[in-house]
């Protein structure tokens, strides 16, 4: 019995782990399906959703119609509806879903630990400190609040998330990054930030406050072309950069020492990782304000579906996408008050995260 | 807000310094004790600074002979025995409290970054409270309390139900990952309230700050007896943290009962935190900051690191709630504020000395 147990293991290598090999001459590959298979099943979901979240609103027009608008064949009203009115709301959702979905998954895989996000480093606290300091102290009379109300809520929020970025870097560098104490500063400056949130929101008229905390939830309402096209500028750069360290953060994933003996500089590939990442963060905080929990849950569900050793890029980053547009298309249209995206993106992340946690731990132990 | 609770990783790397000898700066039996009278010598001075110092200038001889003769006429002394008094008493409650609770957290943890809220307890509390305030109308500190406290203990008990479901049990990353998650929903559960209805934010954004301000004797009676069953819960698990310490195999090997001390554990840090919440409003960062420089003291041993972080909970505490009553005058700033503007710094220097005190 034990020999032929032995004998039937030894026989079905291949089997084993159910991977297609491609060879051409030389060259020699696995082609891992799934991996290949879900950003293509995200970028059609995310069209899909994206026409029918355009559909709906006071004025619905059908699918159809919406794509053959798109393409630019459609009639007049329809046209102006859906690029000046409907369009601008859709891409600032899937730009920021984009963004964050990829900070996401790089700051996770950079810091190995699946309860990373931007958040984690202070980002979103530094920006929302500058965007609601411009919302509660915009109205007032003296220079400096003359000088905050002129810049505008998006370039404060910019402004707010690069310096707390650079203070993070600065703060942390010690003849190179170190993961772990980057993510210490990270959180000693979120408390910062948050701290001086919740002293301005002490400080305000209650007006002022309720806008700074539509805000802090982080919002697609009234977004325009105006939003949609610097982000859309900062992503065409950032996007290709990240998705070029692919190859750098899976020799980075088994740690320093080992990265090093392979040939990387490790210190420099991974503040390149970090300062990408903080970058992708930061373009999206300024766009929507800081919408929770995608680039924490997003990376983890494509870890889940695509299988591998690590959150895929491109995968994260389209999903994200989705999951951004998908919870602003029920924020319209099924519940029955209009909320902010970021309180529906929590509703349904958070959940999956847990039935993950209950779910996984069964299976591992 | 949100995402504080998350911030706490379940799994950082290790510290920098790797496995050298992690000894604090009194070593011997004698110069630890000598360290714990010094901390409470400056605890005493803390809370006469508390007492002595406000947006009212009070001669100190005034002060002495309010606090000394209960007949003593005069507002000044009505300001002292029924304003100052109670406020520092409840600063030296919950400065207890919050540094207790931060050492068995990143204790039971051994995370150096596990705070106390990470347990869904401010998440908890936050939601009681802004239920209680957006349904039944409630908007003083006396009315919040039992809602917090009652919003904090199922926040607890919710995590630790999550993070102890399936045959793993409760590990500190599934409990953490838990606190996150659950806390994640809870906000948004209050952010969803608060947007929709602007006098619960009204009536909210100053419960959230954390404030010491503005509350009577009765508060700090009322959750008296949570603080000193959670304390004496602390200093019974104090002597199992250092197992646990090794490792749970190792402990189980040394006849330590893990789950029994998991249990007392987070029931103290329950009730501690959830009391000490529901008295000031959610106060982070004394949790997070006290126990590394109890730790620098004293070294990892827990049993006396649970004392010295008590100490310096009260100081920390205290002082920044001194400081806030200083810098703006007349007004006042908030004890959670000044915790965090003064906290962080000195903890981002804490981080950047080259070898952390590890656990």
């Amino acid at each position: 019995m034990t020999a032929g147990g032995s004998i039937t293991t030894r026989s079905t290598p291949q089997h084993v782990d159910k991977r297609r090999t491609v060879r051409i001459g030389p060259l020699s590959g696995v082609v891992r399906t799934r991996q290949l298979l879900l950003p293509v099943v995200a970028l059609v979901a995310l069209v899909l959703i994206s026409a029918v979240s355009i559909g709906r609103g006071d004025y619905p027009i059908g699918l159809l119609d919406v794509l053959r608008t798109l393409v630019g064949a459609g009639d007049q009203t329809q046209q102006f509806v859906i690029t000046e009115l409907r369009a601008p709301r859709i891409v600032v959702g899937a730009l920021v879903g984009l963004a964050l979905g990829l900070s996401g998954a790089l700051i996770q895989t950079f810091a190995r630990n699946p309860l990373a996000s931007p958040d984690t480093l202070g980002i979103n606290a530094g920006a929302s400190a500058a965007a609601v300091a411009v919302i509660v102290l915009g109205g007032g009379s003296s220079a400096a609040a003359g000088l905050l109300g002129g810049l505008g809520l998006q370039v404060a929020a910019l402004i707010g998330a690069l310096l707390t970025a650079f203070l993070i870097f600065a703060l942390a560098w010690n003849e190179g990054v170190d993961g772990y104490r980057l993510v210490l500063v990270g959180i000693g400056l979120g408390a910062v930030g948050y701290a001086v949130v919740d002293w301005l929101l002490t400080r305000s008229d209650i007006t002022d406050a309720a806008a700074a905390t539509v805000w802090l939830t982080g919002s697609l309402n009234a977004r325009t072309w105006d939003q949609a096209w610097p982000l859309a500028l900062a992503l065409l750069v950032l996007v290709p950069v990240a998705l070029g360290l692919s190859r750098v953060l899976g020799v980075l994933q088994f740690g320093a020492d080992t990265a090093r003996a392979l040939g990387i500089r490790v210190g420099r590939a991974q503040a390149t990782v970090v300062l990408v990442a903080v970058c992708l963060a930061a373009a999206a905080v300024a766009a929507a304000g800081p919408v929770q929990f995608v680039a924490l849950v997003v990376p983890q569900v494509a870890v889940r579906l695509a299988g591998g050793s690590r959150p895929p890029l491109l995968a994260s980053a389209l999903l994200g996408a989705l999951l951004v547009v998908g919870a602003d298309l029920l924020a319209r249209t099924v519940l029955p008050v209009v909320l902010p995206v970021g309180i529906v993106t929590a509703v349904i992340g958070a959940p999956y995260l847990l039935w993950l946690l209950v779910r996984g731990r069964r299976s591992t132990t | 807000m949100p995402q504080r609770a998350a911030a706490a990783l379940a799994d950082a790397p290790a510290p920098p310094g790797g496995d050298q000898p992690r000894r604090g700066l009194l070593r011997s039996a004698g110069t630890r004790i000598g360290g714990l009278w010094l901390l409470l010598a400056l605890t005493v001075v803390v809370c006469g600074l508390s007492i002595a110092v406000g947006t009212r200038a009070i001669g100190l001889g005034t002060v002495w002979q309010a606090l000394t003769d209960s007949g003593f006429p005069g507002d000044e002394a009505v300001v002292i025995r029924e304003l100052r008094v109670p406020r520092t008493l409840l600063g030296i409650l919950v400065g207890l409290s919050l540094g207790v609770a931060g050492a068995l957290m990143q204790g039971h943890t051994r995370n150096p970054l596990g705070d106390p809220g990470l347990l869904g307890v401010a998440a908890g509390a936050s939601a009681a409270v802004v239920l209680a305030i957006f349904i039944l109308g409630v908007t003083t500190p006396a009315g919040d309390v039992w809602f917090a406290f009652g919003g904090a203990l199922a926040g607890s008990v919710a995590v630790f139900a999550i993070g102890s479901s399936g045959r793993g049990g409760a590990t500190p990353v599934s409990l953490a990952l838990a606190g996150a998650a659950l806390s994640a929903l809870l906000y948004a559960l209050v952010r969803a309230v608060l947007v929709s209805d602007s006098q619960t934010l009204d009536s909210f954004r100053f419960w959230v700050v954390g404030s010491l301000a503005g509350r009577d004797a009765s508060i700090a009676w009322q959750v008296l007896p949570f603080i000193v069953v959670g304390l004496v819960l602390a200093v019974v698990n104090a002597p199992a943290l250092n197992l646990l310490g090794l490792g749970e195999d190792v402990a189980r090997g040394l006849g330590q009962h893990v789950l029994l001390a998991r249990v007392v554990g987070i029931a103290s840090i329950t009730l501690l935190t959830g009391a000490a919440t529901a008295a000031c409003g959610p106060i982070g960062f004394v949790g997070l900051v006290v126990p590394h420089v109890a730790r620098a003291l004293t070294g990892p041993d827990h049993r006396w690191l649970v004392p010295c972080s008590a100490l310096l909970g009260v100081i920390l505490l205290l002082a920044a709630d001194v400081v806030g009553r200083i810098v703006v005058r007349p007004g006042e700033l908030q004890v959670g504020i000044v915790l965090a503007l003064v906290g962080a710094p000195f903890f981002i220097a804490l981080v950047r000395r080259k070898r952390l005190v590890g656990l």
